[in-house]
């Protein structure tokens, strides 16, 4: 369970600039639960991403996971519990390291960074096998630099990685924003299963609407930091692309666009 | 042939110089200028254990440790207290050279009559007198080769994946749960023993610490590191580290050379322009130029 309380964010604080993008926000995400949230630029999306995971700091409010507030913990401390695929699909991939290389710092999180040898070779066949359920041939070409792969390539194996160790939520933010229509696809298919396969806490922030239509357990509709759309369980299963563009296009009048 | 072994031997010191250049600029992403204190501090702990009657060869790793120390500085000043790389290192160095200073005593320290390295009771014994001349390069070559080969086995343990990783994209260093700031204190730590380590030797080969013999030995360590990895990089079977040792050989035969052909003061302007001649060939300087200015 992941509740957000009282989120308070500002911009440019004491500044003529001052933007107050979350005031009194509350979410709240069960355990297990596949939140797809869409909205548009600057409603905050990615802002509530950065503040769960730590990027960005809080002005107020908590963040509890499972009752526990670490809305004081630094970011790498709160990816203990959390698996993160960026937009861009550099960011989850060391380029100059091999795929298995990748593959086993991945598998390492959360344990210590020793002087033990840095492949365990007995974990080299579950690799392998991890990778070929990707389906993209990746499990013959373990040696080969990750700079070298295509963008879907190193983003299938970023949510390989980020997914490899017991996490308690994943975060996808825009993962297939980057990528071309056959791949998003693709990408957002296996994201799906995995999801699935881990039963894993999800919130996905996208900004292909059929995506948030048709994957997921609830959809989230962000406006300058507030929820204006929220349909979960049978209400979200009704709910047709028509039916958010129309939404959408409501919210883009009011801003004057 | 002296003076191609003279350059071998200058070599395989400051070679032990490149491999810790190369894992603060080309793991790390740092360009660390440490480097011309730690240099000299090596030099400094050396000459200063050896006056006090300590074994020579104990030096070896105290110079490290030492070396290793003001690599951390370099990087809490860094991490913690978010100066920028290039500062941090120009601060250290700057207070380097007082600290070299206090422990050197004084700013030449001759050590022609102590036991070092090459020159003791052991080996006396072992050659029942006088020490070949070839036993030196032998000495320095096992030091290089034991330096080298326990970086490569280092580079491939859990912890010497995560250092490659905070170079390459210290984002997934955040995301595997590891504060990224302690495993750049760890790399730089690391390339500063092996740094101070290259001073402990050179000290004793020079049978001299200067406190001037740091000068320059960035440059140096960098222009190894760039011209081994760029001519010998390439090479499949060879790993990084031993071309930056064979980069470091080459720019000394290159600087010996130079000298040999021009005015011996006119040698820092020669090292100055090869570098640069260099930098131009390896076509390295787009990114980090735009990095670091």
């Amino acid at each position: 369970m992941l509740e957000l309380k009282n989120i308070h964010k500002f911009y440019n604080p004491g500044t003529v600039n001052e933007m107050c993008l979350f005031e009194n926000f509350n979410l709240s995400v069960p355990t297990g639960q596949f939140v797809s949230v869409v909205g548009s630029n600057g409603s905050g999306k990615t802002s509530l991403l950065n503040l769960i995971c730590g990027s960005i700091e809080l002005d107020g409010g908590q963040v509890l996971i499972d009752g526990k507030d670490i809305a004081k913990q630094k970011e790498y401390q709160r990816q203990k519990y959390i698996g993160r695929v960026y937009q861009n699909p550099a960011m989850g991939t060391c380029p100059q390291m091999t795929i298995l290389e990748n593959m086993s710092l991945a598998d390492n999180k959360g344990k210590f960074f020793g002087l033990k040898r840095g492949t365990e070779k007995s974990r080299i066949e579950f690799y392998r096998e991890n990778l070929r359920q990707l389906g993209l041939g990746l499990e013959d070409k373990m040696d080969i630099r990750v700079g070298a792969l295509s963008g879907g390539q190193r983003q299938a194996m970023a949510l390989l990685m980020s997914t490899m160790t017991p996490i308690d939520f994943l975060i996808l933010d825009e993962h297939t924003a980057a990528l071309d229509p056959k791949t998003a696809d693709l990408i957002m298919e296996l994201t799906d299963k995995i999801v699935r396969e881990k039963k894993l806490t999800t919130i996905m922030v996208t900004h292909n609407l059929r995506y948030a239509v048709e994957y997921g357990d609830r959809l989230l509709m962000m406006h300058q930091g507030q929820a204006v759309l929220d349909a979960a369980g049978e209400e979200k299963k009704k709910i047709q692309i028509d039916d958010i563009l129309e939404r959408f296009n409501e919210i883009s009048i009011e801003c004057g666009n | 042939m002296d003076f191609i072994l003279t350059i071998i031997e200058q070599g395989l010191i400051y070679g032990i110089l490149a491999l810790g250049v190369y894992i603060t600029y080309k793991i790390l992403d740092f360009p660390d200028l440490t480097v011309d204190g730690s240099f000299p501090m090596g030099a400094a702990v050396t000459a200063a254990l050896i006056k006090a009657g300590v074994n020579a060869y104990l030096t070896l790793p105290i110079a490290f440790f030492a070396g290793a120390l003001a690599g951390v500085c370099t990087g809490l000043i860094h991490v913690k207290f978010k100066v920028r790389d290039l500062l941090s290192g120009i601060i250290m160095m700057t207070g380097l050279y007082t600290i070299n200073l206090k422990i050197a005593g004084t700013n030449n320290v001759p050590l022609f009559s102590q036991e070092t390295i090459f020159k003791n009771e052991f080996l006396e014994g072992i050659f029942k007198g006088t020490i070949p001349a070839y036993v030196k390069i032998i000495i320095i070559l096992i030091i290089a080769a034991v330096s080298k080969i326990l970086l490569d086995l280092y580079l491939k343990t859990k912890s010497g994946y995560l250092l490659r990783a905070v170079g390459d994209n210290e984002n997934l260093v955040t995301s595997l749960a590891k504060d990224k700031g302690n495993v750049k204190i760890l790399g730089l730590a690391i390339a500063n023993g092996l740094v101070a380590l290259s001073g402990c030797v050179f000290a004793q080969e020079q049978k001299v610490f200067d406190i001037s013999s740091g000068v320059g030995s960035i440059v140096l360590g960098l222009a190894s590191v760039i011209i081994g990895i760029s001519l010998f990089g390439k090479i499949y079977v060879m790993k990084a580290t031993t071309a930056v040792i064979l980069g470091s050989i080459l720019y000394k035969a290159c600087v010996a050379a130079a000298i040999k052909f021009f005015d011996p003061t006119s040698m820092k302007l020669i090292t100055a322009v090869l570098f640069l001649a260099v930098l131009i060939i390896s076509m390295d300087r787009k990114k980090k130029v735009k990095k670091s200015a």
